[in-house]
């Protein structure tokens, strides 16, 4: 049925076309952005002066922020990594006939919205609440100490939020594992440690590389995180992004950002996929 | 196999499993927090992060709080519109990418993965510069929320659509063809419905994707107030318990669609 070359071009064009004008084309509407002149408003228009000293500026002013967004998500995307490796394996290997059912539950949280689930967070490690109190009488927290407003509630609620997308790449790859492969390890009198660190795990490699990028992207650009979990003193790029543009209307800054943001992602992550050797992620 | 190596074995076994039913439970606290939250009595206190009491008022006065429901209806309109216009658009563009050779496919398999891999704070803030750089600044709203969400549901309505499609055995439709079906009949009687669940599945994400998008609908929205950005105002000055109510409510639909769905393709062994 691969026939007439012009009907794959039509029924391409229409996505082709959103795609273009409302994804590729304001990639360039913003590297424009970030180089407005700062004296410009939204109302009385933005110049295009190739004001350089934006950039300059932004990583001046915001460096913290921008620090913080690629830490707090490296640290949650490690969390989530061990966290939903174990969740993955055990549905892939130990889950039996509750596999499908168990990978509903993966994703049904989902099914309601994500802020409310990040408000719920904020009442679970409310000061006065279970956690805290068990923390505190544990010593693990001082008598006065909290979790909420600290970069411990941040990345909690990052990896709370990102885990699905840890988990299911996760579980994509184990579940193809033949467990012919692993039984042979074991026959070969390898113990079920170095059966699974020789076979299963090198094996799992490429759902791990996709699940590290597909959670560490976006929490990298999160701020509901930070504003609902966190206080000032915990701001990521991404808070700093939205209330330039929201609250200042300080467009070139935001888009400066924005620009540099983007850019320290694509770097990290292609640099993560040479390291980690997988070209055929799509 | 020696008793201690099969009591290790056990163990081994149930660790694993018992430590993948804490992460379980570890993502449904929140789900549990909301569904209780939402019976909640806070009608004599302001502090909203606390248990106070139990009640059926927050269900049975669910549009009380100012603008909520009008902001419920909101996310639910611009849902059922991009979901049908992405649908559209992205289950003819996985027919182009499967079924069709043509010049720049592979330019566009890459593209369309692109959005999904793009942290929304860059995809949200570009999409402004454009509407500011094109003079639609201060014309922002119920259409410019529109583009973005079609944008970004197109991709996964591609992707799961292509993923449909390309699974499908092009036997029946070589037998459907050999019994003097004409083209157009063969894809309505056989491709189509084949295709079907992967188009269903894929406006389902799209709908429930658009509904809970906030990031990206903030930067773009103006005036105009979608369900995510009234939670999000409301967090300012304390949630309305309605807001939980309303949570439970999409819990509920989307977990019954799921597990309906489930029970259905059981039933009929594909």
């Amino acid at each position: 049925m691969r026939s007439r070359r012009l009907t794959g071009y039509w029924l391409m064009l229409p996505a082709a076309l959103w795609l273009a004008i409302f994804f590729v084309i304001p990639f360039y509407s913003l590297l424009a952005t970030s180089l407005y002149d700062p004296q410009g408003s939204v109302l009385t228009g933005y110049d295009v002066t190739y004001h350089f000293h934006n950039f300059v500026h932004v990583l001046q002013d915001f460096w913290g922020p921008l620090w913080r967004s690629l830490w707090y998500a490296a640290v949650a995307t490690a969390i989530c990594l061990v966290v939903g490796y174990l969740l993955a394996y055990a549905i892939a290997f130990k889950a039996g006939r509750w596999r499908n059912f168990l990978l509903v539950l993966v994703i049904a949280p989902f099914f309601t919205s994500f802020l409310i689930r990040t408000l719920s967070w904020k009442l679970i490690l409310a000061d006065d609440g279970f956690v805290v109190n068990s923390l505190q009488f544990l010593h693990i927290l001082g008598s006065d100490g909290r979790l909420l407003a600290t970069p411990v509630a941040v990345i909690a609620g990052l990896v709370y939020n990102f885990l699905p997308f840890m988990v299911l790449p996760l579980y994509a790859s184990l579940e193809k594992i033949d467990h012919r492969l692993i039984e042979a390890a074991g026959d070969l009198y390898a113990s079920p440690a170095r059966g699974f660190l020789k076979v299963t795990f090198p094996l799992s490699v490429p759902g791990a590389v996709a699940g590290t990028l597909l959670t560490f992207i976006p929490a990298a650009g999160d701020y509901i995180n930070a504003q609902l979990l966190g206080s000032p003193n915990q701001r990521m790029a991404g808070n700093v992004i939205q209330q330039l543009f929201t609250d200042t209307g300080d467009y070139a800054s935001a888009g400066a950002l924005s620009v540099i943001l983007m850019a320290i992602i694509v770097i990290l992550v292609m640099m993560y996929i040479r390291v980690a050797g997988t070209e055929d992620l799509v | 196999m020696s008793g201690l190596r099969r009591v290790r074995r056990f163990i081994g076994d149930h660790v694993v499993l018992a430590g993948g039913i804490l992460v379980l439970a570890y993502m449904f606290l929140p789900i549990a927090i909301v569904m209780l939250m939402s019976f909640n009595d806070n009608s004599h206190s302001r502090n909203v992060y606390a248990f106070r009491g139990f009640t059926w008022n927050n269900w049975t006065g669910v549009c009380k709080p100012d603008g909520m429901c009008q902001s419920v209806l909101l996310s639910i309109e611009i849902g059922a519109l991009a979901t049908v216009v992405a649908t559209i658009l992205g289950t003819l563009a996985a027919f182009a990418l499967v079924r069709h050779e043509f010049r720049g496919r592979s330019i566009m398999n890459t593209v369309i993965f692109l959005p999904m891999a793009s942290p929304e704070i860059v995809m949200g803030s570009s999409l402004l510069a454009l509407f500011v750089a094109s003079g639609f600044g201060g014309r922002l709203g119920f259409v410019t929320i529109l583009i973005a969400h079609v944008m970004f549901c197109l991709s996964f309505v591609i992707v799961t659509v292509k993923a449909r499609l390309s699974g499908l055995d092009q036997n029946l439709e070589q037998a459907a063809m050999d019994l003097y079906a004409s083209e157009s009949v063969t894809f309505w009687r056989v491709t189509f419905p084949l295709v079907l669940p992967g188009i269903a599945a894929a406006a389902m994400l799209s709908f429930s994707l658009s509904f809970d998008d906030f990031i990206i609908t903030n930067l773009n929205a103006g005036q105009r107030l979608t369900f995510p950005m009234f939670v999000w105002g409301a967090n300012q000055r304390g949630v309305p318990m309605q807001v939980n109510v309303i949570g439970t409510v999409m819990f509920l639909i989307s977990l019954l669609i799921v597990v309906g769905n489930m029970m259905a393709t059981r039933k009929k062994p594909a």
